[in-house]
């Protein structure tokens, strides 16, 4: 193959065959002085100073390499082991898309399963398709599968406001026009006074009671938009005597070490692929992972890859159950996605590979106790304290003299990427701040938090 | 294929029992669709239905269909039985593979086997 595409001899040919003699003529029909209009453009700069111009402006980004980072809210700064990147930058899988013309492409499909059969183990669930594009989508498909599942015939999904609140803004958007309820959305329920400190045994309780019959979906989020772990087993319970689903959006890094959404009997466990091993690429592309239990697989959305034999009898893997999908299903299909997010979805299955079991429990031990140990340092500030008292993971909200706004500005300034400003999504909470804690952060960076927060105070 | 005499027929490749008010996919369809591996039935017993109106929805290796009453009335029994073995509609669509039984079945526009053999026969290329 050449790398010129086009060469005269061809151009000639096609000129040929639809009978114009020459370039000129072809376009002849553009006014002369339209053909080539002036550009207002700074005069061409040199490859090297081209180079110096871009790396300008790369420098006046700041990024985690630059600033010390306590910043979540569902990007987590991870530790991303190198040969995730040689890997993919394999031309066989770098510039491969979701495979529509699948069995020749059986590296793919290797590796896709392979993802699907780690994500299964981590969620403790029988069954995950090939990925969505974020965890925000693939909750989205959650609610998709719901209403196939009942046909519309059950029209309210419970999501309580403890979901991220980018994951509910996308299922208001995807659910548009279809019919379905939201209830239990409301971020001003969410209160953390320090008088009366709402435990979330309390707030699931009342969660519990907006499940009804005509309720297709529960979506709980674990641990929590803020951190907090809870064991939902009895509210699943009580969600499938009622006869709904469950759907567990979950962190996979925490699932290492906690009890499974699957454990717990959910129907869907969804989420966000970022924490394993794709980086926080100033908010995406990331990866959703979707996994759920053989009974709904024919409402799930998304591509399935699954193992067999050829007609040799050795193994080979193949894309299965595709006629529930849209390209064959048309309208009557659960969902229009038909893609995936492969070249991610590659990278999560190294991460988990090369990580192990026991490394991903180390990854997920580390974030939990240094966040235990920043929570117990912060809290030990004048003016600051735990906005809850439950159990968490590596992310906690802390309550702050001042408005989280201001509190990160002064971290800033000293080279610190503060939490996340929750007043941003829940008004109720504008002196609070979300903060992540991870295998990234060494007790320095701790301390120097701690130390940094308590001049805040003084001020 | 296999078209049995005492059978009504659909444009849509249903048949109807007047006899036992029974209704499926004929043998001309599932050979069309090939390996069926999922049925789900939209209709349950005690729900009154209209002949063409959707009442399952079937997938194959290779197709998607929803299969249409070929008779209306009130649903005596659904075939349960078929969504653990959705097989059952390649290898025996006339019998074990019924899919919903009706009480005073009123068929829509029918055919008889003759009449249904003839269509199929033009359908062919």
């Amino acid at each position: 193959m050449t790398y010129i595409p086009i060469s005269p001899t061809e151009r000639d040919a096609m000129l040929k065959t639809i009978g114009v003699k020459s370039l000129d003529d072809l376009f002849k029909d553009v006014p002369a002085k339209h053909r080539f209009p002036e550009l207002d453009l700074p005069p061409a700069l040199t490859e090297m100073e081209a180079a110096q111009e871009l790396q300008e402006l790369s420098d006046s980004n700041e990024s985690t390499r630059d600033l010390v980072s306590f910043l979540g809210a569902g990007a987590y700064n991870h530790y991303i082991p190198a040969v995730i990147d040689h890997i993919l930058r394999r031309g066989e899988f770098y510039t491969a898309y979701t495979p529509y013309q699948p069995e020749i492409s059986q590296g793919t499909l290797q590796s896709i399963f392979e993802y699907q059969s780690l994500m299964c183990a981590l969620t403790g669930m029988e069954l995950s398709n090939a990925s969505h594009y974020d965890g925000a989508t693939a909750a989205a498909e959650a609610v998709n599968l719901a209403w196939a599942q009942f046909r519309g015939k059950r029209t309210k999904v419970v999501v309580p406001p403890s979901v991220h609140p980018q994951y509910r803004a996308v299922i208001r958007t995807y659910t548009q026009g279809m019919g379905v309820e939201i209830a239990g959305d409301d971020p001003s329920s969410v209160s953390s006074d320090q008088s009366s400190v709402i435990s979330y045994q309390l707030s699931v309780n009342s969660l519990e009671a907006l499940i009804d019959e005509n309720t297709s979906l529960v979506i709980v989020q674990y641990p929590d938009f803020f951190g907090r772990i809870y064991d939902y087993t009895k509210l699943i319970q009580a969600a499938h005597e009622k006869g709904a689903l469950v759907c567990v959006a979950a962190n996979p890094t925490a699932l290492a070490m906690l009890k499974t959404p699957g454990d717990m009997g959910a129907d869907m466990v969804v989420g966000d692929g970022q924490p394993l091993g794709i980086p926080m690429w100033y908010g995406g592309p990331t990866l959703g992972f979707f996994t759920t239990k053989k009974a709904y697989v024919h409402k799930m959305a998304g591509r399935l890859v699954g193992e067999t034999v050829d007609n040799r009898g050795q193994r080979c893997y193949v894309l299965t159950l595709t006629a529930r999908e849209q390209h064959i299903k048309r309208e009557r299909a659960t969902s229009n996605i038909c893609s995936n997010q492969g070249l991610l979805a590659l990278g999560a299955a190294i991460y988990m590979s090369v990580l192990g079991k026991s490394g991903m429990k180390q990854v997920a031990d580390l974030c939990y106790q240094k966040a235990h140990y920043a929570a117990e340092q912060l809290s030990q500030v004048p003016g600051y304290s735990l906005c809850f008292n439950d159990p968490f993971f590596h992310e906690f909200a802390l309550c702050c003299p001042k408005p989280a706004a201001e509190i990160n500005e002064h971290l800033l300034e000293h080279g610190i990427l503060g939490g996340y400003d929750l007043g941003q999504d829940y008004p109720s909470l504008p002196n609070h701040l979300l903060v992540a804690v991870t295998e990234m952060n060494s007790k320095e960076e701790i301390d120097l938090l701690v130390e940094t927060l308590a001049e805040v105070s003084h001020d | 294929m296999n078209t049995p005499a005492n059978l009504k027929y659909t444009k849509s490749d249903e048949w109807f029992d007047p006899q036992s008010g029974a209704m499926g996919l004929t043998d001309y369809a599932q050979s069309q669709l090939s390996d069926i591996v999922f049925i789900e039935l939209l209709v349950e017993a005690g729900d009154t239905i209209e002949a063409g109106k959707p009442i399952a929805s079937v997938e194959s290796v290779k197709a998607s269909a929803e299969i249409y009453a070929s008779a209306g009335g009130k649903v005596a029994a659904v075939n349960k039985a078929l969504s653990d073995k959705p097989e059952t509609l390649n290898s025996d669509p006339f019998g074990e593979g019924w899919m919903v039984k009706v009480e005073g079945g009123k068929t829509g526009e029918v055919m008889d086997a003759a009449e249904y053999v003839a269509y199929c026969e033009s359908r062919a290329h």
